[in-house]
């Protein structure tokens, strides 16, 4: 992990650890409502559609959808150099739901809104794995 | 159709000193700002029964320089004796906090209320540089994200400007819109600064100035955001049956918008081109009888450049997606054009006075003290709208 660039990590509680450690099993992982199979994200309670309780952390597929991006060139946060590339991608299970996020093994050239994206990880301290986002070829 | 809000208006403005640094105490400036409010309204500090601001105590030390003193403070350096107070950042975007006491006044609660907002980020972010926000995980030695930046900082997404120009960057891949189209932003604000002798940046700008400037975060360059300032701004409020005690004819609260729908928040919000300023005008103009083509001026955040064009089109100017060929050229969002826009030069050449700044000037130029920059024909009403992401508020004000 000593060459990867400096982030700022999530702190973890028992009600996001599902999405930040999922990757060690090479999973993404969001809450979903088994009542009405809703997906939740960022995490809650109770189901928004049904209002039904609890909800369970279930892998999902990983693929995503370019939903829009920047390329970001101030260095706002010392020891995470740019540039780097943001994204906000929507799940292919429900394109309501988006993650931001960072895209990687690509090039700014390579970006196309709608390009079709898969998860991969980056491992960091204390199990915590970053689902990061990278042109799905498959 | 009379709502509430039209009985409240404007009785005074007052504004400190501006800059970059100005060398006074933050507290200072804000009795600058409120003490020139209340003699402008005619008032004395003894009949100020109200005060509200954004973002109150409580998150006034969310970034360096982002507020100076909240609602306790102001009052205890004022004495004020209040019936009333409220601060706030949860709320309708800056101007959230002028809604609220609007209406405060409306239910009779308090006859003038003092609204006022400080800034002092050019002392506080020094030679440093623009800064990203806030962890909001708390805690010792690295910070950790917390709350809602978790979802956002551990990807660099450390400020607006990256999750604002994201937004800019789907509104350009559904509209077709451009850089080119969007400069004008920042051009018609600096060409309105260069006759506002209180502007920061006056010099003028060209095309050529904006595309070569250095890149922030696509398809922001530097000269889509706004510059960090020191400095206050504060308006009067008052019930219309005050009138008589007023130095100055008032200025109708024809509307206010602060609606919230859809999912408040800078990634899951449904349609990202629009953002939440699409329904908190669509409220405002439900609560009217005007519509877009009465209004004389319209002065709409810019705290990113691509906000004003999202508020022109969520305000009705130009139809949804259209703001770039819209604004293209200046000639409709000039001072003598359709809709003249930010006729101080905005946040991104007067000072990032952090929303207060739009609203006073509309009242400037509706009072038609706007001085070399005034728009001419003798403007009657005027919009205030500020905010951008997840959170807007709109305000409409109308000459009595
Ligand atoms: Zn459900």
């Amino acid at each position: 992990m000593s060459d990867l660039p400096f982030r700022l990590l999530p702190r973890i509680g028992p009600e996001n650890e599902h999405f930040w450690t999922g990757g060690a099993a090479g999973e993404l992982r969001l809450l979903q409502c088994p009542a009405c199979e809703t997906w939740v994200h960022p995490p809650q309670p109770i189901c928004p559609a049904c209002l039904g309780e609890p909800l369970v952390a279930r892998a999902t597929s990983g693929r995503a959808t370019l939903h829009t991006y920047t390329v970001n060139h101030h260095p706002w946060i010392p020891g995470f150099d740019p540039p780097y590339i943001i994204a906000i991608v929507t799940l292919n299970e429900d394109p309501r739901v988006r993650l931001t996020t960072n895209l990687v093994h690509c090039e700014e050239a390579d970006l196309r809104i709608g390009m079709p994206l898969a998860v991969c990880f980056e491992e960091r301290e204390d199990g915590i794995f970053l689902p990061l986002f990278e042109p799905d070829t498959n | 159709m009379a709502s509430p809000e039209q009985s409240v208006v404007v009785s005074g403005i007052g504004q400190s000193a501006v800059g970059r640094p100005v060398d006074r105490d933050p507290m200072a400036l804000t009795a600058d700002a409120c003490l020139a409010a209340i003699e402008d309204a005619g008032l004395t500090r003894s009949e100020i029964d109200g005060l509200a601001t954004y973002p109150g105590g409580a998150l006034g030390s969310a970034s360096p320089g982002f507020a100076a003193g909240g609602i306790v403070e102001i009052q205890d350096m004022l004495r004020l004796e209040l019936d009333w107070w409220n601060g706030t950042a949860e709320t309708a975007g800056q101007l959230g906090s002028v809604i609220t006491a609007v209406a405060a006044i409306a239910a009779g609660f308090a006859k003038h209320v003092l609204c006022f907002r400080t800034v002092w980020e050019a002392s506080a972010q020094g030679k440093g540089g623009r800064r990203g926000i806030g962890t909001g995980g708390g805690g010792g030695g690295i910070p950790r994200a917390g709350g809602e930046m978790q979802w956002r900082l551990p990807f660099g997404a450390a400020s607006a400007a990256c999750w604002i120009a994201m937004m800019a960057q789907r509104h350009f891949h559904e509209y077709g819109t451009t850089r080119e189209q969007l400069a004008w932003i920042a051009l018609n604000a600096r060409k309105n600064a260069a006759l506002n002798p209180a502007a920061i940046y006056r010099d003028p700008m060209s095309l050529d100035d904006y595309l070569g400037a250095r890149m922030i975060s696509t398809p922001f360059c530097l000269y889509d955001c706004d510059v960090p300032v020191d400095g206050s701004t504060a308006f009067v409020l008052s019930h219309v049956d005050t009138a008589r005690d007023l130095r100055r004819p008032p200025l109708r609260i024809e509307a206010i918008g602060s609606a919230l729908r859809g999912r408040p928040s800078w990634d899951q919000f449904d349609d990202l081109t629009t953002m939440a300023l699409r329904d908190a005008a669509k409220m405002m103009w439900e609560r009217t009888d005007l519509k877009p083509s009465d209004v004389d001026v319209a002065e709409c955040y810019d705290g990113f450049s691509f906000i004003a064009l999202a508020w022109l089109e969520a305000l009705g100017f130009c139809k949804p997606g259209e703001g770039g060929p819209f604004i293209e050229g200046g000639e409709r969002i000039g001072l003598g054009g359709e809709i003249p826009l930010n006729t101080h030069g905005g946040q991104l050449s007067a000072g990032r006075l952090h929303g207060y700044g739009f609203f006073h000037e509309a009242c400037v130029q509706l009072w038609g003290e706007g001085g070399e920059r005034q728009v001419p024909g003798d403007p009657a009403v005027a919009i205030a709208a500020a905010g951008g992401g997840p959170l807007g508020g709109c305000l409409l004000l109308a000459r009595s």
